[in-house]
């Protein structure tokens, strides 16, 4: 309760400041104003559409990133010799900014639902990458000795041995990918890709509906928190 | 059976084994005893196949080991490490048995009859960490007799276990190796469970692991703890085999 002070304050400040004329009104708009618009966006169910659409793209580049992170790191994780030679590229790769792939993406997939993914898939593939490499270096040695004993194929010591025992570190990887999958989706939106909530912000910014954007803020930070809280279970 | 010829491991420069020489007829139950880095879990590695040898060969059924298969078991010492957590008692059974392809209906039959053998039948829905040591071993032995191996390999299976569910192990894969007839290898830092357990005791000698002596122990089976400890001819390879363990 304690923790509620200081944003009340702050919420009652701002109202009383606006409507004193104290704050700017074009970048500030009310705190009543921001709710009566946050309110009418999920009532009309553009909010909702626009969420989806953000999801959608979030979601499908997370999966992308989560498949190919998981089997790749394994591969990298288990065969030292493969690592060594793909390894260097990796780690070129890396650094590379996945917001500035954007026009890349824009390049091969046009507008749209699959460059947002692609940029989505970049950005999240490198936790995933890098943890599960090491978690699958860290499979209890034993395991891969028996696992070697009972000549068990490559795909099916993935799926009996290895990634059963790393699975509890590979999540973490996952979770963080996950909360990056959602600030990239937004990020493209807001950048160029004409969907989602991102471009419904920009849209409602340059169309000088501070209410609106500040209700759209408001509903992003609730959504990326409830993600995250889905993702910890 | 087994036929291992001048085996030797080096380990960066360093001699692990040197020369090591041996048979083991099909169907007996060899010991190999030695002093704590003298290359006994080398050497079981090496007749796994999990490490080759930098020189030297060994074959089994006349055929050179260039790898691990499926024929020759393992049991590892640290059954908490060798065994899967996130598995059942009888979900780790059945790893082996999928690993030879046993299909379902039979996988199921085959797993109880494992698990009634070792005396498992009550746990086999528990998880690995809710059971005792020696319950888990067990669980890592009727893993490795559902691969139906011609070759058990034990790497000092019941080092870890107190003296008393050590000997009823041992009772058991005494009477599981003749029972069916399995060819078995097993290390030991313990004198007294070499020669209990053994149609034939290696004893190897450190720096580099090396073959010191090799007895056949003559004593009849079915042996017992009681008994068979106190057999003269126990205490004479006892004699004889305990001045060579000393550092």
């Amino acid at each position: 309760m304690r923790g509620l002070v200081i944003p009340s304050l702050l919420i009652i400040g701002w109202e009383i400041g606006s409507r004193a004329g104290v704050l700017p009104p074009d970048s500030t708009s009310r705190p009543s104003e921001i709710v009566r618009a946050l309110v009418q966006a999920l009532a009309d169910g553009s909010l909702l559409r626009d969420t989806w659409l953000t999801f959608e793209a979030a979601l499908l580049g997370f999966a992308i990133a989560g498949a190919l992170g998981i089997l790749l790191g394994a591969v990298l994780g288990l065969s030292p010799r493969t690592e060594r030679t793909v390894g260097p590229s990796i780690e070129a790769l890396r650094p590379i900014p996945a917001v500035a792939l954007i026009p890349l993406a824009l390049l091969v997939f046009g507008f749209g639902l699959r460059m947002e993914a692609a940029v989505v898939a970049f950005a999240a593939l490198w936790p995933v990458l890098l943890v599960t490499v090491s978690a699958v270096r860290g499979v209890e040695p034993r395991l891969l000795e028996l696992s070697r004993s009972l000549e068990l194929s490559f795909s099916r010591q993935l799926v009996k041995i290895v990634l059963p025992a790393a699975f509890g570190r590979i999540a973490v990887g996952l979770r963080v990918a996950l909360a990056i999958s959602l600030v990239v989706a937004v990020t493209v939106e807001i950048v160029l890709n004409p969907r989602g909530l991102g471009h419904s912000m920009i849209a409602a910014q340059q169309a000088m509906r501070s209410d609106l954007m500040y209700a759209q803020l408001l509903w992003l930070g609730f959504v990326g928190w409830a993600l995250n809280k889905v993702a910890q279970r | 059976m087994i036929a291992a010829r001048n085996v030797g491991v080096s380990f960066s420069q360093r001699a692990a084994l040197a020369d090591i020489s041996f048979d083991v007829p099909a169907g007996q139950f060899l010991c190999i005893v030695g002093p704590s880095g003298s290359g006994k879990t080398t050497l079981l590695r090496v007749l796994a196949g999990l490490i080759v040898p930098d020189a030297g060969e060994v074959a089994v059924d006349g055929k050179a080991v260039r790898g691990p298969a499926r024929s020759r078991a393992i049991v590892f010492q640290d059954y908490t490490k060798a065994l899967l957590p996130w598995r059942t008692v009888a979900g780790n059974v059945a790893l082996g048995l999928e690993a030879c392809g046993v299909p379902e209906p039979e996988r199921s039959r085959r797993i109880e009859t494992l698990l009634a053998k070792m005396g498992l039948g009550h746990c086999s829905g528990h998880y690995p960490a809710q059971l005792s040591g020696g319950m888990q071993q067990r669980v890592q032995i009727a893993r490795a007799l559902g691969q139906d191996p011609q070759l058990l390999l034990m790497d000092e299976p019941f080092g870890a276990l107190d003296a008393i569910t050590r000997q009823g192990l041992q009772d058991e894969v005494a009477r599981i190796a003749a029972e069916q007839k399995t060819t078995v290898v097993f290390i030991t830092h313990d004198l007294e469970e070499a020669i209990y357990l053994g149609d034939h005791v290696i004893v190897l000698a450190s720096n580099p692991g090396r073959i010191a002596e090799r007895i056949t122990v003559d004593i009849p089976r079915p042996r017992s703890q009681l008994e068979t400890r106190e057999d003269p001819r126990f205490l004479d390879y006892r004699h004889r085999l305990f001045g060579l363990l000393k550092h």
